[in-house]
């Protein structure tokens, strides 16, 4: 489809400086609890165009760009900086260490992964029995978390029990794929960024750079309770399962698809998003011709789980990039869904108001 | 009050598209509320009276919403999958009609015969005569709710959505039954009760009640092989004491208690092991509110054919009625332990 020309509105491509901008993310370390290398990132980028910048009692990181009218909707853009990772729970002599799982991972993708763990980003790997000295038997059992241990190797002095680990997987590009760990949010935040740069006068916009999404959506319930906006977005990356069945029967349970454009929720764990905020984006994306899906009503969430409650309740809505193998060693993102998803945000952006909210909730 | 049970079960509002049912309800207290507002949330909030000396501010919130289901995809041959919204179970799908917003009907089946054990909602589908993907006028996103006309069965009522539109009624014939009352009343219908209770936590926040009462269904336990002794249809309203989701508080159970004696109404306790309805999260907005939950007993809930008995219902009415048009005491000296 042909994207529709705008006067108005100058459409972001994805270029090398998004592309560095991400590869820096993704490769930086922010396991929920530990998002403070992330911050620092944040902060570089955007403390120069800032018209307020602060970090909050739980380390959400709040930027705030003005609105040159008056009475402009106050637009709050939640992406957490959280990945999910590891903790180490209790040293062994060798530096080998036992370690718990930190936010949601399979125990099935750990087995075998490089990890990096402690402030300086010391290299380990997850250690298992190997095929050769286990039995068939055992082979068929899942090998749980604390089974596992994490090798660094001897002389790991100043690693010590409470340190955060995680994938050390470098950020690297497969064809028109981008593949990493902690796309899921880095995506989200490398978009956010973005979006604040090049904010629109016509709106006051509060970018949250949340904490502890992965353990359960705590940085943005506080932010948002002091926030207050007149409407959130939430984008992050949400899982796809879009490959064909091994039987080549139809995948009906796919939640999202790669190529397909920014998904939308309907529906989640959490949250029944607002069909009013569905609508506006939606009727934008047609108009200018993005490519976008609706994520498959189905469980999981997001920030928007905490934000849409608070107080007296704020209109709501989240948006993300799909992506397979979610919290696993390597995430894999299109580029072309990332674009297309940075130019529909910008586009929401720019056309937010608050008749939006006239019409009552259907 | 048969008719309007009936016109308020069968209006569609599936959690989270409240719209139909709540224009239905606005329309029937308009008259009565002295103000009527809808929130972000979809909440519909009618205020009766002003606080006078002696009163407090009462929240009474029954939910209008209903479970249901939301299309997940389209297959090549014009079949609908789906995901729950709210407790559906798929035990009562089989064969069962659906509405989607737009008007579309269907049935709902599965493939039974290589079926071993109960499918779990993502193996069902809804078979709305379409041929293909492209000639489904259902899409990805759009919602259903169930079919089933209301069955009147002399003392007792079946219907769909009974949970809670019973409670509706309820809320609605006390708005209209109260005089004149020392309180300032605020009769909330909820939205988004059935996926977590999520407006009755916010209208409760805008609102800052001193007082929180819910009205809802609970579980009977009168069927042939039921389950517990406790409680059952006919033999009253419910005053609950606890739930998953709530112990209620003390003198909000007494206040229930005396006003079904002012009122001569015989009612029953109420204690469900689980589940749980809007005061669990009326209770815990701001610094906290008492809170306690009056239940109409209910056959058959979350399936498309929920019972309940007219005279509990009436009670009901009568006991919430008493409830609202005096003060409410609070205070918990003199309760031990």
């Amino acid at each position: 489809m042909a994207k529709k020309a705008n006067q108005s509105i100058k459409l972001p491509l994805i270029d090398q400086e998004a592309l560095s901008l991400l590869e820096k993310l993704s490769n930086a370390v922010g396991v929920s609890g530990s998002e403070g290398e992330i911050r620092t990132i944040i902060k570089q980028e955007l403390e120069s165009c800032s018209d307020q910048i602060s970090v909050d009692t739980l380390g959400n990181l709040i930027a705030v760009r003005h609105a040159t009218v008056k009475n402009a909707p106050r637009v709050m853009i939640a992406a957490h900086m959280d990945e999910v990772g590891f903790m180490l729970v209790d040293k062994d002599e060798d530096g080998i260490f036992k370690f718990q799982k930190v936010g949601g991972i399979d125990d099935r993708a750990l087995a075998g992964k490089a990890v990096q763990v402690g402030k300086n980003h010391a290299p380990g790997v997850i250690g298992a029995c190997p095929v050769h000295l286990s039995t068939p038997a055992e082979r068929e059992v899942i090998m749980k978390s604390d089974s596992l241990r994490i090798d660094t190797g001897p002389g790991s002095k100043d690693l010590e029990v409470g340190d955060y680990g995680s994938f050390a997987t470098k950020f690297h590009q497969l064809g028109s794929s981008l593949c990493g760990k902690a796309l899921d949010n880095r995506i989200g935040v490398a978009t956010l960024i973005q979006l604040f740069k090049n904010a629109p006068d016509s709106i006051e916009l509060i970018a949250a750079f949340t904490v502890q999404e992965e353990v359960g959506l705590r940085g943005a319930e506080t932010s948002a309770f002091n926030l207050m906006p007149d409407f959130a977005f939430v984008i992050d990356c949400t899982p796809a399962n879009d490959q064909q069945a091994w039987d080549k029967s139809e995948n009906t349970l796919y939640r999202t698809r790669l190529g397909h454009g920014p998904a939308i929720y309907t529906q989640d764990s959490r949250t029944l998003y607002d069909r009013r905020l569905i609508k506006f984006v939606t009727g934008l994306a047609q108009e200018h011709g993005i490519k976008v899906q609706l994520r498959q009503p189905a469980s999981g969430g997001t920030d928007a789980g905490a934000i849409h409650l608070t107080q007296h309740g704020i209109p709501t809505l989240s948006i993300s990039v799909p992506g397979r193998y979610a919290h696993t060693a390597a995430m894999v993102i299109r580029k072309s869904d990332w674009e297309d998803y940075l130019q529909l945000m910008t586009i929401v952006l720019q056309n937010i108001n608050s008749e939006i909210l006239t019409e009552e909730r259907p | 009050m048969k008719k309007l049970l009936e016109e308020l079960t069968q209006t569609s509002g599936i959690s989270g598209e409240e719209k139909e049912i709540r224009a239905l309800i606005r329309k029937e207290i308009e008259p009565y509320a002295d103000e009527i507002t809808v929130d972000v949330m979809g909440n519909l909030i009618a205020r009766k009276g002003k606080k006078k000396v002696g009163g407090k501010r009462l929240m009474i919130s029954a939910h209008m919403d209903e479970i249901g289901l939301m299309a997940s995809h389209i297959d090549e041959r014009g079949f609908v999958y789906v995901a729950a919204i709210g407790g559906v179970s798929p035990l009562t799908c089989f064969g069962a009609r659906v509405r989607f917003t737009n008007g579309t009907e269907g049935v709902i089946y599965a493939e039974t015969s290589k079926m071993e054990k109960v499918p779990t909602i993502a193996q069902l589908f809804i078979d709305v005569g379409a041929t293909s993907a492209e000639d489904c006028p259902v899409k990805v996103g759009d919602t259903a709710v169930f079919v089933r006309p209301f069955l009147d069965l002399g003392n007792r009522m079946v219907s769909k959505a009974m949970d809670d539109r019973i409670g509706c009624l309820v809320a609605i014939e006390t708005l209209k039954s109260i005089k004149k009352s020392p309180n300032e009343i605020y009769f909330v219908f909820s939205t988004q009760e059935e996926v977590g209770i999520r407006g009755a936590r916010t209208s409760a926040y805008a609102i800052d009640p001193e007082v929180g009462i819910a009205v809802d269904v609970t579980l009977s336990a009168d069927t042939p092989h039921g389950d517990q002794g406790n409680p059952v249809l006919g033999g009253g309203p419910c005053i609950k004491v606890r739930d998953g989701s709530l112990i209620a508080h003390p003198k909000v159970i007494a206040a229930m208690k005396k006003a079904g004696k002012n009122a001569g109404v015989e009612t029953q306790m109420e204690v469900l092991r689980f589940a749980g309805t809007d005061a669990g999260a009326i209770q815990l907005v701001r610094s906290g509110v008492p809170a306690g939950c009056l239940s109409i007993a209910c056959r058959y809930v979350h399936s498309p054919s929920e019972m309940v008995d007219l005279k509990d219902v009436k009670d009901a009415i009568l006991l919430l009625t008493d409830l609202a048009s005096k003060p409410i005491e609070l205070s918990l000296d003199g309760i031990e332990g």
